[in-house]
């Protein structure tokens, strides 16, 4: 559909977040801050070794000290099912293996036995004594996956992207791997699950993006009827991908739960997030990339290796982008995945994308200094008319508008393109690059409903969860947006498998998903308000033609006369007896049905300064300029804060953030927030954020899509750029280290 | 995690007196003082310290700042690093220490963290952090996980080959280049330590890192008078701008006649497994040009005080790094 821009009330509006007062006064219940009376606190055992096998467990100690009821393994834990298989994200989880399920150790930190005790303090100490004997193997952490030459799967492919590689001159191709090391979420709200069991029904509190998912899986593996369980997540401390799918201290919880008929609680702590609760994976990424003397690319092939868990197959697929982000002939993406003594990878913020766009941006200036061509502009001559890889038209796509306006705004033209050849007012040396973004935009099924109350409450319902993004205040825009009421009259009741099953927060795709049922719920409902009216007995409009009247301030009124002079719908309920009147909605799904008709993306372009100081090495990230292109913007200020979020996170994988592999004990070493080294205020200078709204309507009537991820993507290639610009260091291993910097001659 | 004694003391001899019996002063003490914890109890979390009881010693009355009859300066073992860093006194004459202080931890840490805690703060090293791997420091004789393990932030020089963790203080680089003392009382009363002989190398004990023996309680510092017009300035290098230890740091102190450096005094940290203090590549500078002239002194002064470093794999990068650092830090301050 083409792009328009309707007027709205509420939507686009910048609005403060609806929750942002429980969250300011500590009233926010997260999962952990649930008290259950009579319950048990369970702490975790983890491996200290990444491979092997357990020898013996000697647990007399542990069990002996007061306030501890027991500690468990795999010789007296009850019976834990494996989740059927499952294609979709009914059943999804990134570690399949029950926990306990056999004595062999697949990488550190795997729970091996998990102690129950009256308090934490008592749990705590108890974990710490039980005694593990091991037989310990060597284990497999090793990067550089290239070097052991693995068999590539092909994941895509048009025209011959070898033999124009093979055929291209040495001037006008370029061969390069690229590398990022494994990144942790570590979101600051740790793991944990609060589980209740009545003897029926199986009660989770449990920090999830998915409560749906999280409902079947728990059922599934605990053998439970799915609708004797109930998963809550009413507020989450953030999640990133890293509290997707069920990880196994939920279900160690839910199985304890279940068989010592006391509630439990369980938190990860920071260290055990680390071993056990996902990451994005360690990647290597090999470039191809030949073009003619003029530029236009001829070829690209794109490989992509990650690690993945002995048992589970994560597979982060890196080429997502590339099949459709330049026009080219030949293109080739394929890949493979390294088993390793690691925990399972899992989505990332911006899984595939992030780092796929790391690895070409990154190739594409490379190339553009090869050629000796401006990077934007090498952009600009191979913007693809449709989509090539799918054969379809794009959607929306204005990737070039974001370089152009982000160029303008950033001083591009002002540009040297020679290394170390400009500077600021204080003497440092500047380098200026820049990178684009993309990710999907897609909706998965949502229902919701609205509910219209006697006491005058408008309540939105919808089993989805807020995962700190602001999908609170969404709803509730869009339920006073269709409904014609201040915001402040809309209740939103999320996080609870009892309401209509709403989407998963990943992929970006909630708000894109929701808008639909929330509309058509919000409608439907006013609409059977109107027809309450306009039917029952004691309605003052009684006998009134329905379209005449209309819904808007929460007043029942004819449409001929102003609201003010009309009934408070309320009292019209009341009136006519209704307690309460419920509209519903429901929209389908757009993402993994087939081929679409359409490629449907939103766009970014990043333009990144650093300053760079050679007498002390010192590399800082000073001026960042980022315009993305994702349709119309609900919510201003939580779509800025997501961006800017997205940026500094970017920062952290540019620059700092690397889980490190222990190579003799396979241990994430660095796993605290201490050693595991992101941004911080110091780091972060001003963003200049800018949305171009285009809004186009094919995904939902406001034109919205999805902007949790799209501002990570390609930003770590803006900053290598940069940092080349600055210093003639090209660090193709993130992240970009003092010792790579000290190798510049600048 | 284990139960523990907990008593607070508002005297000085009664705190001497309450840890005197401990076994050592050193790794493992069963007896220790608590100031402001934020290394103590981090490690006690880790079951890293396991100490029997503690005794409190924040209510000791050794909170102030005074000035010294040289112009110098007595610091209270008590007194909290965000009070120390923003004394007005301390800004204007001793920039190095305040800066110091400000560049490391956070601001929340600073404010619960005492002098005399942070002359005791312990390395960063992850293996010692983490009773899972061998540690000599933490368990004498079970070996050294770092030596060939992840040993990027540690030391290049005093190491041993039983350990090679790294002093991470920053004011503690800025007590060495000031030449502070340490005054102590001990079960056999007051006694006065320079800083230089405070701090052990790990040798085959990599356990000690101190002088201090059961009972010593760290009451003061002084810091003598500096010449009047002497210029100081701290640098810290590190891979993000805040809140993370030093990869590389210097403390310097100059003395200037015009362009030339009368005198000079500077300390490194990051690098050592102490504060790292050469007196032979001080005397390379003294007497000559300061400033962009003295890039050669300054040059050959970081290659003096670099002399005998043992890198590493991963930590080879920081004799570069540290060259650069003194020789920027020594070019601005005396510039
Ligand atoms: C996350 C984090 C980041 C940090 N970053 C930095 C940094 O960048 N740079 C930096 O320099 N530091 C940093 N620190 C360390 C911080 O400076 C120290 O933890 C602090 O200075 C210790 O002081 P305290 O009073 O809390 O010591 P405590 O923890 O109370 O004591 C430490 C040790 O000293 C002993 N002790 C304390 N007082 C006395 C006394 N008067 N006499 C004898 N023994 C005593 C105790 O028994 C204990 O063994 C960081 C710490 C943390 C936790």
């Amino acid at each position: 559909m083409p792009a328009k821009n309707i007027e709205h009330r509420i939507i686009g509006k910048a609005t403060d977040r609806i929750d942002g007062p429980l969250k300011v006064t500590g009233q926010a219940k997260y999962t952990s801050d649930r008290h259950l009376p009579g319950m048990l606190y369970a702490v975790p055992v983890g491996a200290t070794i990444a491979n092997g096998t357990i020898q013996s467990i000697d647990d007399r100690e542990a069990r002996a000290l007061p306030g501890v009821l027991g500690i468990y393994h795999r010789g007296n834990i009850g019976q834990i099912y494996r989740v059927p298989p499952d294609k979709g994200f009914d059943f999804k989880t990134d570690e399949a293996r029950p926990p306990f399920e056999d004595d062999t150790v697949r990488y550190y930190g795997q729970f091996v036995a998990v102690a129950v005790a009256e308090t934490l303090e008592a749990a705590t100490d108890a974990a710490s004594r039980v005694k593990v004997q091991y037989q310990a193997q060597t284990p497999n952490v090793k990067g550089r996956f290239f070097e052991e030459n693995p068999k590539l799967k092909v994941e895509s492919e048009r025209g011959n992207a070898t033999e124009a590689f093979t055929n291209a001159t040495a001037a006008h191709k370029i061969e390069q791997i690229y590398s990022s090391p494994a990144q942790f979420h570590s979101a600051i709200e740790l793991h944990g699950t609060v589980a209740d069991y009545d003897g029926r029904q199986l009660t989770v509190y449990e920090t999830t993006q998915a409560i749906g998912t999280h409902r079947n899986v728990i059922a599934a593996m605990l053998g439970l009827d799915v609708q004797n369980v109930k998963v809550i997540s009413k507020f989450l401390g953030s999640g990133f991908g890293g509290k997707l799918w069920p990880w196994t201290h939920s279900v160690l919880a839910c199985t304890l739960a279940r068989d010592l008929g006391r509630p439990i609680k369980l938190v990860n702590t920071r260290k055990a997030v680390f071993h056990t609760s996902g990451h994005r994976p360690e990647i290597e990424q090999r470039i191809r990339l030949s073009a003619t003397p003029q530029g236009h690319l001829t070829s690209i092939q794109h490989d992509y290796i990650n690690h993945a868990a002995m048992l589970d197959k994560y597979v982060e697929t890196c080429g997502e982008a590339t099949k459709y982000f330049y026009s080219c002939p030949n293109v080739k993406i394929s890949s493979a995945v390294a088993k390793r003594n690691v925990g399972s990878p899992t989505s990332m913020r911006g899984p595939g994308a992030v780092p796929g766009l790391f690895a070409t941006e990154s190739a594409l200036d490379e190339l553009a200094i090869k050629l000796g061509m401006d990077p934007v502009q090498l952009r600009i001559i191979n913007e693809p008319q449709k989509d090539e890889g799918l054969d379809i038209p794009f959607a929306s796509r204005h990737l070039l508008e974001c370089y152009k306006t982000g160029a303008q705004k950033f001083g591009w033209d002002k540009r040297n393109p020679k290394v170390g050849s400009m500077r600021n007012n204080d003497g440092l040396i500047l380098g200026w690059g820049t990178a684009g973004a993309g990710w999907i935009a897609e909706r998965i099924p949502a229902q919701a409903s609205v509910e219209l109350g006697h006491d005058g409450s408008i309540k939105v319902l919808c089993g989805t969860q807020d995962i700190g993004t602001g999908t609170y205040t969404i709803l509730a825009q869009i339920a006073a947006e269709e409904l014609k009421v201040p915001l402040d009259r809309i209740e939103v009741k999320l996080g609870d498998t009892t309401l209509p099953p709403g989407p998963l927060s990943g992929g970006s795709m909630v708000t894109g998903s929701v808008i639909p049922a929330v509309q058509q719920a919000a409608q439907t409902a006013a609409k059977l308000v109107l027809s309450a009216a306009a039917t029952a007995p004691n309605s003052p409009y009684n006998g009134v033609d329905e379209k005449e009247l209309d819904f808007k301030d929460g007043m029942v009124h004819r449409k001929s006369e102003d609201a003010k002079a009309g009934v408070p719908f309320d009292q019209l309920l009341k009136t006519c007896k209704y307690k309460v009147i419920t509209g519903k909605g429901q929209s389908a799904g757009t993402f993994g049905g087939g081929k679409p008709k359409e490629s449907r993306h939103s766009y970014g372009a990043h333009f990144v300064e650093v300053t760079w100081q050679p007498e002390t090495a010192r590399l800082r990230i000073n001026r960042v300029v980022t315009v993305i292109d994702a349709g119309k913007i609900l919510n201003p200020k939580a779509g800025r804060n997501q961006i800017e979020g997205s940026i500094v996170m970017g920062m952290g994988m540019a620059l700092f953030e690397g889980g490190r592999y222990e190579s003799r004990l396979g241990a994430p070493i660095n796993s605290n927030f201490a050693d595991y080294v992101m941004a911080v205020h110091l780091d972060v200078p001003d963003l200049d954020v800018t949305f171009l709204e285009f809004a186009n309507t094919d995904l939902n009537a406001y034109g919205a899509r999805g902007i949790g991820e799209i501002g990570l993507a390609g930003f770590a290639a803006a900053t290598c750029n940069a940092v080349y610009h600055a210093t003639g260091v090209r660090v193709r291993d993130l992240p970009i280290r003092i010792e790579d910097l000290l190798t510049s001659q600048v | 995690m284990k139960l523990f004694a907990y008593s607070k003391q508002n005297e000085l001899q009664g705190a001497v007196a309450d840890t005197a019996s401990a076994r050592t002063a050193q790794q493992g003490a069963d007896i220790r003082y608590i100031a402001g914890g934020t290394t103590l109890i981090d490690l006690m979390k880790l079951n890293v310290e396991t100490p029997d009881k503690l005794v409190d010693i924040t209510g000791l009355p050794l909170d102030k700042i005074e000035t010294t009859s040289d112009g110098g300066l007595c610091i209270g073992a008590m007194v909290r690093n965000s009070d120390l860093a923003s004394h007005p006194y301390v800004q204007s004459h001793y920039p190095v220490l305040s800066q110091a202080i400000l560049s490391g931890a956070s601001a929340q840490l600073r404010n619960k963290a005492t002098t005399g805690g942070n002359l005791l703060q312990k390395t960063r090293c992850v293996y010692y952090r983490d009773t899972a791997f061998a540690c000599n420091k933490r368990e004498p004789g079970s070996g050294c996980a770092a030596i060939d393990g992840d040993h990027r932030n540690l030391a290049i020089l005093g190491t041993s080959e039983h350990c090679i963790a790294s002093n991470p203080s920053d004011m503690n680089v800025a007590l060495m280049a000031l030449e502070a003392q340490i005054v102590i009382e001990g079960k056999d009363g007051k006694r006065i330590v320079p800083i230089a002989d405070f701090y052990t190398l790990p040798g085959d004990t990599p356990h000690i890192e101190t002088v201090l023996v059961p009972g010593d309680l760290i009451t003061h510092v002084i810091v003598q008078g500096l010449a009047p017009g002497a210029r100081s300035l701290y640098l810290k290098l590190r891979d993000r701008a805040s809140y993370e230890f030093a990869v590389s740091s210097a403390a310097v102190i100059v003395e200037m006649h015009g362009d030339t450096i009368n005198d000079a005094r500077f300390a490194m940290g990051g690098i050592g497994t102490k504060p790292w203090r050469v007196a032979e590549a001080e005397q390379i500078i003294k007497g000559k040009r300061g400033g962009a002239d003295g890039q050669a002194t300054f040059k050959a002064a970081a290659a003096r005080l670099l002399q005998g470093a043992r890198p590493l794999k991963e930590n080879s990068f920081k004799v570069e790094l540290a060259k650069r650092c003194l020789v920027h830090a020594l070019t601005t301050v005396s510039s």
